[in-house]
């Protein structure tokens, strides 16, 4: 039978959830996220500095490069924290970005850029196409080698915060093969960006013209390792996805909770119904075993084969806890649920937006069936 | 207790590992039970009796209890070892539930120092017998309206009432009998006594319950004017509720003391996928079948589900919002998906899902019917499913109570 994950928890995940779990409840109340809602950034530059104070942006990157040296799984707490409430900003777009570097990038590109990813200068990836096909190497976007420098052209979506984003990682085609190109974002026009309107409006995406873009030579990532980088980039972004929705679930199982314990109905709390009492009970039981999961994959995120196998368990698993729990969410707000008012409604889009990015449960339940059968 | 030396403990679990290996006798030339809720006959309680008791004198049961109560005075990772070791070699069960998990922890707990001679060493070696009394007739979760009646009388109680679902009722020695000896009192948990029964004195008979499988494994009991000593309250008198959710705690291992080994083996879901590639469907293994092989994912993430949150248990960081949560919802979680998952084995087995136990052209001398009807003894039995989404929303969630 082969290992397909375990607990496991370290210190420095243990001190990270302490004060992460303290520091995004004190700067991302609601009402702040409502706010940065119609911000035209979307999120607040200065928690962005404390952020990058606190070191977090660091923390899975080597020490060569400025960073503290730890692994993905320990930025998971952070995340699974900032999803919980809804904290708005770059962090796991940057995050990501450091992964590809690290995993692709050459020596002359970790050595310029991961140090300013560490220190909170902001960054992203431009993955995904047309088709928003969960496959990343369904590519159509290319680069052309020019004199002494290289052309981009074709068109990439749902780049989140590209605004905001000094650098911009994109995947293209570059002679038929996938290949990944660091852009500088003073190359990129302000047209070249069209903010898109995605279902969770506490998030920025755009679409990104490549076209007539261009970028020096230098600018190519290891085009030897960049296959097994986008395999790399689907599962480290995976994981973090399923550490935002962990959180997210357990704040609509909160929100619900403290509505069915103080809305009377029929002379009693709501919560007194078994009817309500019962599924609110199963979305919690969905939302612990999610959560295992994703404690699961973050510790063996990077064991060669168990760890995709338990990355794609916790996807599956979190797509369901959060879905189910969000959905139950505005059902038992009743009348109120059904308006925008209701943050039900913020969880709910939330847990849409990341069932379609990075692939949903049953993405993931075919890929395991091909992993485990 | 101070930290085990883990060279000690690496020896021992290497000593435990060798003696299961060549002790385990898994096939003794009929079928054992999967739970000690499925005892039902004399040559499976007799072969079960005298496994558990070569387990104890081979020092793997009990091990973390005191020496002088027949354990043997180690750190409970020693008894986790042995545990393991049982598990990895596919150890039939341990018999004596209640006394291993329930009466033996409580006793260590709160009992005298004569209860503690008496019957802890009996129980680890399974010459005692225990049973447990809570469930009546009339009221089946609701274990607080017991309404068996022990009214004190000089050095005894007089006993009068009946008790329900009881396990290994017609072999045991011993009952856990919860009991009222107050009527009068206004809320009804205050009226409650938990009393150390001998079940072979005048007055106590038990009647064999046949269950949906056509086997027996419980009984009904009955009390008429039966003197049981007064040495045998735990507690004090009327505090009977609490005691009796205490050994509860015990038993769903929120608290410490259990002599070790398990009770039941757990559903294997990979032995489910080894039946999906067994069975064919259109002359190709059912596996192969979109649908059956989408189900089959669901259960194995279900299944690791249980054993990650199991594991979890154990890292207080992740279970600071809800401590409770995991200890108090895994009966519900794990109950329900051994029904599922028999379930789903018994489809797997197409139109051979029409035999049952005993006919030779049964798929796996018809495991998975029998075992799915006797899921529904661990989904109801205990507090039912819907009392345990009671218990979680109530207990653990906070919600009103209704």
């Amino acid at each position: 039978m082969q290992d397909i994950g375990r607990m496991g928890f370290s210190e420095a995940q243990g001190d990270l959830l302490e004060s992460a779990t303290a520091f995004c409840a004190d700067v991302s109340p609601v009402a702040r996220v409502r706010a940065l809602m119609t911000d035209d950034l979307g999120h607040d530059p200065a928690v962005w500095r404390q952020i990058g104070e606190l070191g977090w942006l660091a923390i899975a990157i080597p020490e060569a490069f400025g960073g503290l040296g730890l692994e993905l799984g320990d930025v998971v707490p952070v995340v699974e924290q900032m999803g919980r409430r809804l904290l708005a900003g770059p962090y796991v777009s940057t995050t990501l970005a450091a992964q590809a570097l690290i995993a692709g990038g050459t020596d002359a590109q970790r050595a310029e850029v991961l140090p300013q990813l560490a220190a909170g200068t902001p960054a992203t990836l431009a993955l995904m196409e047309g088709a928003a096909d969960w496959d990343l190497e369904a590519i159509t976007a290319t680069v052309t080698a020019g004199a002494g420098n290289l052309t981009l052209a074709g068109t990439k979506i749902l780049v989140e915060n590209a605004d905001a984003a000094r650098w911009i990682i994109a995947s293209v085609l570059h002679e038929r093969q996938p290949a990944l190109v660091l852009i500088d974002r003073v190359s990129v026009a302000e047209t070249a960006l069209r903010r898109e309107t995605i279902i969770d409006e506490t998030r920025r995406a755009f679409s990104l013209t490549l076209d007539g873009i261009t970028v020096p030579a230098s600018a190519l990532l290891d085009p030897a390792r960049a296959a097994a980088t986008l395999a790399h980039l689907h599962l480290a972004a995976n994981l973090l996805a399923c550490a935002e929705m962990c959180g997210g679930t357990q704040a609509a199982i909160d929100d619900t909770l403290d509505y069915a314990k103080t809305r009377i109905q029929f002379g009693k709390p709501i919560g007194t119904y078994q009817g309500v009492k019962h599924p609110i009970v199963a979305a919690y039981v969905r939302y612990e075993q999610a959560r295992s999961h994703l404690y699961s994959a973050a510790h063996c995120f990077n064991e060669q084969g168990t760890g995709e196998i338990a990355v794609r368990m916790a996807k599956a698993e979190a797509d369901a806890a959060f879905s189910f729990a969000a959905d139950r969410a505005i059902q038992f707000h009743g009348g109120f649920g059904f308006t925008y008012d209701c943050d039900a409604q913020l969880y709910r889009r939330r847990a849409i937006w990341h069932a379609a990015q990075g692939g949903d449960r049953a993405f993931h339940k075919k890929k395991l069936a091909e992993l485990l059968f | 207790m101070t930290a085990p030396d883990p060279k000690d403990l690496a020896e021992y679990a290497a000593d435990a590992d060798a003696w299961f290996l060549a002790n385990v006798n898994s096939d003794p030339g009929f079928m054992l039970p999967l739970t000690f809720m499925e005892v039902g006959t004399d040559r499976q309680f007799d072969f079960l009796r005298e496994w558990q008791a070569r387990v104890h004198a081979a020092g793997y049961l009990g091990a973390a209890w005191p020496k002088e109560y027949g354990g043997r005075g180690l750190h409970p990772d020693f008894q986790a070892a042995a545990t393991a070791a049982m598990r990895k070699h596919n150890g039939p069960i341990m018999l004596n539930a209640i006394g291993l998990n329930w009466t033996g922890p409580l006793l260590l707990d709160i009992g005298t120092e004569d209860h503690k001679q008496r019957y802890l060493k009996r129980i680890l070696s399974a010459e005692d017998i225990w049973c447990q009394g809570f469930s009546e007739p009339e009221h089946g979760s609701d274990l607080g309206n017991a309404q068996t009646r022990a009214v004190r009388d000089g050095e005894a109680y007089i006993v009068n009432g009946s008790k329900i679902w009881t396990t290994l009722g017609h072999y045991a020695d011993y009952m856990i009998l919860l009991c009222r000896t107050d009527p009068a009192s206004t809320r009804k948990y205050d009226g409650l006594s938990f009393i150390l029964t001998p079940m072979k004195i005048p007055g106590v008979t038990t009647t064999p319950i046949r269950k949906l499988t056509g086997e027996h494994g419980f009984t009904q009991t009955f009390f008429a004017d039966a003197r049981v000593p007064a040495d045998g309250l735990m507690g004090k008198e009327g505090e009977g509720w609490k005691v009796a959710m205490r050994t509860l705690e015990y038993e769903r291992g929120a608290r410490g003391g259990q002599a070790g080994g398990y009770v039941q083996t757990p559903t294997n879901a990979w032995a489910v996928l080894d039946l999906a590639r067994r069975m064919q469907r259109g002359g190709k293994p059912a596996l192969d079948d979109p649908d059956i092989r989408s189900q089959m994912v669901d259960f194995i993430l279900e299944i690791q589900s249980l054993e990650l949150c199991r594991q979890r248990i154990a890292v207080p960081a992740l279970n600071t919002d809800h401590p409770a949560g995991l200890p108090l919802s895994s009966k519900l979680m794990t109950t329900e998906f051994v029904r599922r998952i028999n379930e789903f084995a018994i489809t797997l087995t197409g139109g051979q899902g029409a035999y049952y136990a005993g006919d030779p052209n049964a798929v796996d001398y018809g495991f998975w019917t029998r075992a799915y009807l006797n899921a529904f003894s661990a989904t109801i039995g205990g507090g039912t499913t819907q009392i345990q989404h009671n218990i979680v929303g109530e207990h653990v969630l906070g919600l009103p109570k209704g």
